[in-house]
């Protein structure tokens, strides 16, 4: 019979990534034994490719910021599609944490008197973001990492979870393998927190790492957690086009923030032609006027290009849809003509770094090419707004796993604030409850050998598929029908080829050991990443509108009905996803009168902003 | 299109081989395209890591035609793809399988650093002149290339008595940080051993984010071991004046 090796902590962490790290932190501080799981080695999460900041009302840079301010861009933002009680705790707190990371030895670029400096970013009415040039990212995860360790974090790297485990309905632990060896772990907690990430990699083209495949958004929903708003992915609009083997790496927002704009082929700014109607009167309306911002003027409005993602990702759709795109699809973003080249190294040294390398291009000369890439989800995993507690006893969610904060479409440097606040909040409430459980660990023996035979059975398997070839279907077909545009008849294909995956993806078969055997990683994975897929797409069939992150070529308007509703994606007994509509929660009079102001002026009027 | 040979280290612990692999390349591709190509069609249990494939997360390390380097940032069209191309994992490290190394000891060893340790009662005020010199230093992303090639480990496998040129650089950003309080000149002395670095670069020159791991990190650290322990002249005055060359924690408690 196969042997494990079995763990006991009060709290289970799977993820370290800067949620997954922060909460881990937050409940050693509470006195847990705490245990963290990563697929990665230590330090080598998504969170390290964040590049250009997190965003913080900490009126550093402009003394008119505040959370309200930040809570009126987020909902903005967000299609007011948002849990608001989430926005309000997330925009008052950001700003404590970041500080917090500075004294935990983080290195934030600086103002001119001597504090920690903020950029602008698409959607900020102001210059929010701290951060450190364009790798923010890795100071915030190298910064939680040490202070992790300085704690005496357990981390056990290299380590998948394969499924959830569970006694009477609440969460007992997990099940895991240690990558490395092939050996099985069973962790036995009184209480885990999902910190997974995203789950990009079900697109071809796709900012994210190989992590992100979804995999606590499945876990979760196999132990009956509820999902939320899973339609809404976003699709960052400037991801690398060229050559081929980079499409899809990001290139930061934190380009447009330092001034970089958009032309499509006939050399034209493009961006003042897609001002939404919702943000008419805010953004500059000439050339002249973005051109005075730059320089400073506090009277002139902020360019277009610093629009939401959503609306720049759509806008660049359109000018290659309509001929006038750059050579391989994408549209051209040029800071070059904006900025100094030394400037430029200071500013966005990876993006020089990247481009040099990978594409042979020089952008203190010339501009890059660009197009949409799949960045983001903002739906995820419902949580409490206060807790980050899930439907299911004694499982937590922090981070991109989990919805609610960011409605239907994030602003840049919203996330990794998010981590941290959410990430604590985690970390501390897991904390809280695995203390009061007073029973003895229980895992059910017979639970955990049924799922080690399942996570065996493609090695017994002569005559299945090759788990790299499904891979690229799913992502293929998921690029094609639920991808950044989308309509009834491309979703309805994309559920049955669906249906058919999801069985072939129980049919594989691998070769070779079990030691770091990325075959057999890749054939477990595709069982998460189908039943996800099928979430996405369930839920972007429902929402018959257009809004955020999710476009719809056959309702191309947002539709007031679908402005009031929140889509739950819950599995019935018998295993299959339904999708159910619910009203938004309610938002009290005085936050309304914050988020619905028209504009920054009438904030600080009427709300004291 | 053209087919390009590869060589690639398959085996484990215990020894192994090169295996040869054909792949067609096409414009742009790096050396981890390849081998993923190689992952996808041919090999599917061709253990290697990665991440991010920008150069920003430091997984993919590997030797390729003998030269330590990160492969996702390392194109085809830079590297002779007429002969057949090689690559192998990491030298200084155990292999696990195939291109992935064991390379747990750096963590072990960074735990000989003390934390960093700010002073009670600062204003948290620093001016981008005085981060600059630190931010270099944060921009590592422990690739582990550097302590790859650093002959005291690479040569000499000396794990116990060195730390190694990125534990190095991370002892320098906390040292050069200009709040920080903390003394780290006896680790680098004794368990940290800076002194078995013989100042020959290797380090500087694989470094993927161009940190001057030498000239900023390692020789200014050298001098301030000698400056502590070996200087005469400091000494006696030291002897006379005592040696405390920073303020020490005053017990108050931080401000927030």
């Amino acid at each position: 019979m196969e042997s494990y090796t079995t763990y006991d902590y009060d709290v289970l962490v799977i993820g370290a990534g800067g949620a997954g790290l922060r909460a881990a932190i937050a409940a050693i501080e509470k006195g847990a034994r705490v245990g963290v799981v990563t697929k990665s080695l230590l330090g080598k999460a998504h969170t390290v490719m964040a590049e250009g900041g997190m965003a913080a009302a900490m009126g550093n840079v402009r003394s008119e910021d505040n959370w309200k301010v930040h809570f009126r861009d987020t909902l903005k933002g967000g299609g007011m599609l948002n849990n608001w009680k989430m926005v309000e705790n997330y925009t008052k707190e950001a700003p404590d944490r970041v500080r917090e990371l500075e004294r935990w030895g983080a290195v934030f670029d600086r103002t001119p008197d001597g504090k920690i400096n903020q950029r602008n970013f698409g959607g900020h009415s102001y210059p929010r973001l701290a951060h450190v040039g364009d790798r923010t990212g890795l100071e915030l995860i190298r910064t939680l990492q040490d202070h992790a360790v300085k704690m005496g974090i357990n981390a056990h790297m290299e380590t998948t979870i394969y499924r959830l485990l569970t006694e009477g309905g609440a969460v007992v632990g997990a099940l895991g393998f240690n990558r490395q060896t092939g050996e099985f772990l069973v962790f036995r907690a009184k209480a885990v927190v999902l910190a997974t990430g995203g789950l990009g990699r079900i697109y071809q083209i796709t900012s994210n790492s190989w992590e992100c495949t979804g995999d606590g958004f499945s876990l979760a929903s196999m132990v009956g957690a509820d999902l939320i708003d899973m339609e809404f992915i976003q699709f960052h609009p400037t991801g690398m086009v060229w050559p081929p083997s980079v499409m899809g790496i990001l290139v930061t927002e934190g380009v447009r923030g330092e001034g970089g704009v958009l032309k499509n082929s006939e050399g034209k700014r493009f961006m003042f032609d897609n001002v939404p109607e919702r943000y008419k009167g805010e953004f500059a309306e000439t050339e002249e006027e973005a051109e005075r911002w730059l320089q400073g003027d506090r009277n002139a409005r902020r360019p277009p290009e610093l629009l939401t993602r959503d609306v720049v990702a759509r806008a660049i759709r359109k000018e290659v849809n309509e001929g006038r795109g750059s050579p391989h699809g994408g549209a051209y973003l040029d800071i070059a003509s904006r900025r100094p080249a030394d400037y430029i190294k200071k500013k966005l040294p990876s993006m020089y770094h990247q481009f040099m390398k990978l594409g042979n291009l020089d952008i203190t000369k010339e501009p890059m090419e660009v197009g949409p890439t799949c960045h983001y989800v903002m739906g995820g995993i419902r949580v409490d707004p206060d807790t980050q507690a899930t439907n299911v006893p004694g499982l937590y969610a922090a981070g991109e796993v989990a919805g609610g904060l960011h409605g239907a479409n994030r602003l840049g440097g919203n996330s990794l604030s998010d981590l941290v606040v959410f990430g604590r909040r985690a970390g501390m409430a897991a904390a809280e409850y695995a203390a009061k459980q007073t029973g003895s660990y229980q895992v059910d023996e017979a639970q955990v050998r049924a799922y080690i035979a399942e996570a065996l059975q493609p090695f017994n398997n002569p005559q299945g598929e090759n788990p790299f070839a499904l891979m690229k279907e799913l992502r293929a077909t998921m690029q094609k029908n639920a991808g950044i545009m989308r309509e009834e008849n491309e979703l309805k294909t994309q559920l049955e080829i669906l249906a058919n995956l999801k069985k072939r993806a129980w049919n594989t078969s691998v070769s070779g050991g079990r030691a770091y055997n990325p075959g057999w990683h890749t054939a477990l994975d595709m069982r998460l990443m189908v039943e996800i897929s099928e979430a996405v797409v369930l839920a972007a069939l429902a929402r018959k509108e257009s809004r955020g992150g999710h476009a719809r070529l056959d309702y191309p308007d947002p539709d007031p009905t679908f402005a009031k509703l929140n889509h739950i994606i819950r599995r019935s007994s018998d295993g299959t996803l339904h999708v159910v509509a619910e009203p938004l929660p309610e938002m009290p009079e005085d936050r309304r009168k914050i988020a619905e102001a028209k504009d920054l002026k009438e904030l600080s009027d009427k709300v004291g902003a | 299109m053209s087919t390009v040979t590869f060589k690639v280290f398959r085996g484990d612990r215990n020894g192994g081989e090169l295996k040869d692999y054909a792949v067609e390349v096409q414009e742009g591709m790096v050396v981890l395209d390849a081998i993923h190509q190689i992952q996808a069609e041919q090999a599917p249990d061709l253990a290697c890591r990665w991440n991010c494939k920008a150069g920003k997360c430091g997984s993919c390390g590997a030797e390729v035609n003998g030269k330590p380097t990160l492969m996702c940032m390392t194109r085809l069209d830079t590297i002779d793809t007429s002969k057949p191309v090689t690559v192998r994992p990491m030298k200084t490290f155990p292999v696990i399988r195939d291109l992935a190394t064991d390379v747990k000891w750096n963590y072990e060893a960074n735990k000989k650093i003390k934390p960093f340790t700010p002073a009670p009662g600062t204003d948290w005020i620093m001016f981008q002149e005085d981060v600059d010199r630190v931010q270099e230093f944060r921009k590592c992303i422990e690739c582990f290339l550097c302590q790859n090639v650093c002959h005291v480990l690479r040569e000499h496998d000396e794990k116990t008595g060195f730390i190694g040129p990125r534990l190095l650089v991370r002892t320098a950003s906390l040292e050069m940080h200009p709040l920080d309080i903390e003394n780290r000149l006896d680790m680098l002395k004794n368990e940290g051993g800076i002194g078995y670095c013989n100042i020959t670069k290797c380090c500087t020159e694989v470094c993927p984010e161009h940190i001057h791991i030498t000239d900023n990190a390692i020789i200014p650290l050298k001098e301030r071991v000698v400056d502590e322990y070996y200087d005469p002249v400091l000494g006696f005055f030291r002897r006379l004046f005592g040696s405390k060359k920073r303020a020490e924690p005053s017990g108050q408690a931080a401000d927030d």
